[in-house]
């Protein structure tokens, strides 16, 4: 472990989020399901970190923790220093499936956080919405409905709504699950791209070693049954990173074969 | 166009074929009048204004009596969707009224308010209320919960969410159900009409039920498509504006 020594020698980031101990359990049917034990993470200030592990490792449990949308039974989840105590602008959320407003359209979507944001005035508004809206590239879907897109622009637009607050923090969770493999590249590409313009901290989720580590600069490893941190990756993979290199291969080798080494964790895609 | 022209010759078809007979007089003009003397009838009495009376005074129960139902029914539905405890008492009477016609509270209404404009009101109330209640809670309860969670992250809560979020969601539920509410009250309320004499007022139910009396049929059947037309009217201009824009947001499930 040479972090602790290269903290004390370099002027390190600040820690933007720490997860301290948080353990949290579910009834379901009588029964009790421990989704997260003792799970202790820290994340950097624009650091971008990747989970990775299989479904059913508390990984979604750990992320509405995060946002506040759900309490822990034990631990502490400190932003900034400060513990969250209810959702907040500063930490948007991504969803795994579509959560997209159906009735409203693109631009209603990404207006909607950004009206509850105060000292904003209507045009402040619009000027941001479109900002961002060019940033993932659907400025002429402006006023689409959310049913005429297709899978990988819903994502996109998703996107755009959970950076038109300009949070801080942004929880990613597997927002690129459900899309083919090329419309997938094509977003590893943006969001890297829109990760070197805007250094936010990002969190994000994923079942897919390789994707965790083409985006992250460090992969965090989990495991199910009790959902549990189980080994940290440092990634120091120059930037933009191509997903088919073979750097990233190599890097996504390592990771598989200590997933491989431990029986129950085999599922998780290579 | 070509639509709208096939239309027209299929009612002009009707037209004369309902002439045909009438004037064929194997049918006495009391069973079945022409068209001609139906549409004589209808311009006598639009000039006269007797059929513009009746039609105000039964619009003004249903909208009324519909305006009231909407104003219970929508929020006793999100009331009975949130709280189990409004499910199990008010939801479960819902439940069981909303199978009931509501011409079958007519006996009741006359006994409680006696032959009065209330006691249209209270059925046309009746017809609608449950329906509404009934399609809130079942909007608000298939709602996807995520959309509730993504608001929250940004910021929604309380009555905002019930207004931004919970209420759009669950509109497709919302506008099948105040339909139906529609449709089930502007039904019990000509029947009530045609069932019941009202001495405050002279509706279109009443006018139909007086051209029988009278051996006017071409008053009836007048009157007929004076129901149908509002009817018609009524759809168009309130309920396919909320559909077509259900089906152009939602696509195909709206
Ligand atoms: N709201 C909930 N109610 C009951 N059990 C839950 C709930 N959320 C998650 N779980 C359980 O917790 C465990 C972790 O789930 P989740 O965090 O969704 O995993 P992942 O996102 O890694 O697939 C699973 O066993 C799941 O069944
Ligand atoms: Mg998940």
């Amino acid at each position: 472990m040479t972090t602790r020594l290269q903290e004390e020698l370099t002027n390190v980031p600040p820690v933007k989020l720490s997860v301290q101990g948080v353990s949290k359990s579910f009834r379901v049917k009588g029964a009790c399901v421990q989704a997260l034990r003792n799970v202790t993470i820290r994340v950097d200030e624009g650091e971008y970190v990747c989970l990775v592990g299989k479904s059913g490792c508390g990984k979604s449990t750990l992320l509405n923790l995060i946002a506040a949308l759900d309490r822990p039974d034990a631990g502490e989840i400190l932003v900034d220093g400060s513990p969250v105590t209810q959702p907040g602008r500063d930490r948007m959320v991504m969803f795994q499936e579509t959560a997209l407003f159906p009735w409203l359209d693109v631009l209603g979507n990404v207006l909607f956080g950004l009206k509850l944001k105060p000292n904003l005035t209507k045009k402040d508004r619009l000027e941001v919405a479109s900002f961002y809206l060019d940033m993932v590239g659907l400025k002429s879907f402006t006023h689409a409905n959310i049913h005429e897109l297709s899978g990988g622009m819903k994502q996109r637009v998703a996107l755009a709504r959970a950076l038109a607050p300009n949070p801080r923090v942004l929880l990613m969770d597997e927002p690129f699950g459900a899309l083919d493999a090329l419309t997938r590249e094509k977003l590893y590409v943006d969001i890297q791209n829109i990760w070197l313009k805007r250094r936010k901290t990002i969190l994000f989720v994923t079942h897919n070693v390789r994707e965790a580590v083409c985006l992250g600069d460090r992969v965090i490893l989990m495991a199910p049954e009790p959902g549990r941190v189980i080994e940290e990756f440092d990634i120091d993979l120059e930037r933009p990173r191509d997903i088919n290199s073979v750097a990233l291969a190599e890097h996504a080798t390592r990771i598989t074969r200590v997933l491989k080494e431990r029986p129950r964790e085999q599922e998780v895609d290579e | 166009m070509n639509r709208v022209l096939r239309s027209a010759v299929f009612f002009l078809l009707i037209a004369l074929l309902w002439q045909g007979i009438a004037m064929s007089e194997r049918l006495s003009s009391y069973l079945l009048p022409s068209p001609l003397s139906v549409v004589r009838y209808l311009y006598g009495a639009v000039v006269d204004l007797s059929l513009f009376a009746a039609a105000w005074v039964t619009l003004k129960r249903l909208v009324l009596g519909y305006a009231i139902g909407l104003l219970f029914g929508l929020p006793l539905g999100l009331l009975t969707a949130e709280f189990r405890l409004c499910r199990d008492t008010i939801g479960l009477l819902a439940l069981g009224l909303q199978t009931l016609p509501s011409i079958c509270w007519v006996p009741l209404a006359l006994l409680w308010f006696g032959q009065t404009e209330s006691a249209m009101l209270f059925v046309v109330i009746m017809g609608s209320l449950w329906s509404v209640l009934i399609a809130t809670q079942t909007g608000v309860q298939t709602m996807p919960p995520i959309y509730v969670r993504a608001a929250r992250t940004m910021g929604s809560k309380g009555l905002h969410t019930w207004l931004k979020v919970i209420l759009p969601a669950s509109l497709p539920f919302l506008v099948s159900g105040m339909k139906q509410g529609w449709a089930f009250a502007w039904r019990s309320l000509m029947a009530a009409e045609i069932y019941v004499t009202i001495l405050t007022g002279f509706g279109l139910g009443q006018l139909l039920h007086y051209g029988r009396e009278l051996h006017a049929m071409d008053q009836v059947i007048g009157v007929m498509l004076v129901i149908v037309l509002i009817g018609l009217l009524a759809d168009r201009l309130f309920f396919s504006p909320w559909e077509r824009f259900l089906y152009r947001r939602w696509g195909a499930t709206g």
